[in-house]
């Protein structure tokens, strides 16, 4: 796992929020500008997505990004690819050393199979993202107009899972801390979808979730 | 099996009807590099046979009634911590219910996140293959076949999620890297796929993504339907894992 420290200061940023535990946030990047987001806490899943700002039907593909890295995991250097197989965004500096795309969000739904029937009504990231979307067609009657359709498999940063060279998937938290970060420069104009993930029924949040702060730099 | 109700169970069936050539509804040869899809109602079975043992079928699966009901990657591995599917597992919707089950297999691997090929990358690897010089044998890709079919259902590339690649096996090593394994192929390997629920079946027989092939070589698929029955009470999907239990409830009440 390769870490990378930024030369960024955070006293140099043009744009400072911080996400409450298990909330939703949307923003507009454009391209040249640098993302940060802070696991401020420690062991915070981070469910994000990301959309060309242009035309959100081209968005984040998971599986386009592990194409074009011919590997499953996100770190320094990872090209974020969209569903046309163009760069998003790419990753310029990580101070947790891996991140992961396949095990996307939790839902309600599928809290009802991994867990109990009678998990369906607690609070999941797909619910989160569904609000956002809902309360975006609000704030932005122009558009895009997002739905169900456009919410896809994500990137869950500060996540780490790894899959076995036998095929199994396990879940092996605990490699994020307080203060890490991960950085990343668009390459396009994108709209960044984001959980701060909910889930307390497994170690992806060390039970316990908490805030993260996101940070903006204008390009060079 | 939790909280179902003995009205519920009643619907379960005791046994599923197995492969037999003589009770084919009917079966179709899917062309090499081609395109296909259609409606599959619950309680039939898809068999897909790799007739030369070097085909890839990139495959996504919908709910028939509301397509924004679809296959979905994540949930699939979460719920059985796998990468990949063999006998026993099964394909979860976003909705928490079991679109279709592995029932049998004699393959043993089946990719689920190698995702398919495009256009751009086809051309770079295998040149230009157009239809003015090579007819029906032009070089395809699987995101522009499966997008032609989806929009047949009045669907489009906002409905592409990432696929399942059956037949192709993509591992991983400590690091993360991927590898394409060219030897787990074999001449008439199959796949058995029972649909839990009434199915939009999305495919291309395009070749796997990783597939280091320098010649373009999709080979064709054969498709064969018959009338097995749902997932019975002892059946070997739903007794995988606890979560598959559940998954087979969630499908079951939506069809009561």
């Amino acid at each position: 796992m390769q870490t990378l420290e930024s030369t960024l200061s955070p006293s140099t940023a043009s744009f400072e929020v911080v996400i409450p535990s298990g909330e939703p946030w949307m923003h507009t990047l454009r391209k040249g500008q640098i993302f940060r987001i802070v696991d401020l806490e420690g062991n915070q899943a981070v469910d994000t997505l990301f959309y060309n700002a242009k035309d959100i039907s081209e968005r984040y593909s998971a599986t386009h990004t592990l194409q074009s890295q011919a590997a499953l995991y996100l770190g320094v250097g990872t090209r974020i690819m969209s569903s046309e197989g163009r760069p998003m965004l790419t990753i310029v500096a990580d101070t947790c050393g891996r991140h992961d795309t396949l095990g996307g969000a939790c839902s309600c739904e599928s809290n009802t199979v991994r867990y109990a029937l009678e998990k369906r009504h607690m609070h999941s990231c797909r619910d989160n993202f569904m609000l956002a979307i809902a309360r975006y067609a609000q704030t932005h009657p122009d558009g895009p107009f997002f739905s169900k359709r456009d919410v896809v498999s994500n990137i869950n940063f500060f996540m780490n899972v790894p899959v076995t060279p036998e095929g199994q998937l396990t879940f092996e938290d605990g490699i994020s801390a307080p203060g890490k970060y991960v950085e990343m420069r668009a390459e396009m104009d994108v709209i960044v979808l984001i959980s701060n993930c909910p889930q307390l029924n497994n170690p992806c949040n060390a039970y316990n979730p908490t805030p993260v702060q996101c940070l903006i730099w204008e390009g060079a | 099996m939790e909280n179902q109700t003995p009205l519920a169970l009643a619907t379960v069936p005791p046994q599923v009807t197995p492969f037999d050539p003589s009770l084919l509804l009917w079966s179709h040869t899917l062309p090499a590099g081609s395109a296909w899809s259609g409606v599959i109602r619950r309680g039939n079975t898809m068999r897909f046979t790799d007739t030369h043992g070097r085909g890839n079928v990139s495959i996504l699966f919908y709910n028939a009634a509301n397509p924004s009901e679809r296959y979905n990657m994540p949930d699939t591995l979460k719920a059985q911590h796998t990468a990949y599917l063999t006998k026993g597992h099964v394909c979860y919707s976003d909705m928490g219910r079991v679109l279709c089950s592995v029932a049998d297999d004699s393959c043993g691997w089946h990719d689920t996140v190698g995702g398919t090929t495009q256009a751009t990358n086809v051309l770079a690897r295998h040149g230009e293959a157009r239809f003015g010089s090579h007819r029906n044998n032009m070089h395809r890709n699987g995101q522009d076949n499966i997008q032609v079919e989806l929009e047949k259902w009045g669907m489009g590339k906002r409905d592409v999620v990432a696929n399942l690649n059956l037949f192709s096996k993509l591992s991983t090593d400590s690091t993360g890297a991927l590898h394409f394994q060219t030897d787990h192929r074999a001449p008439g390997q199959y796949i058995d796929l029972r649909c839990e629920m009434d199915l939009l079946v999305v495919l291309s027989t395009t070749p796997h993504p990783f597939d280091p092939n320098p010649i373009y070589a999709p080979e064709e698929i054969e498709l064969s339907v018959w009338r097995s029955g749902t997932a019975s009470a002892n059946d070997i999907c739903r007794l995988h894992c606890p979560e598959n239990a559940r998954g087979f409830i969630n499908t079951e009440r939506h069809y009561l």
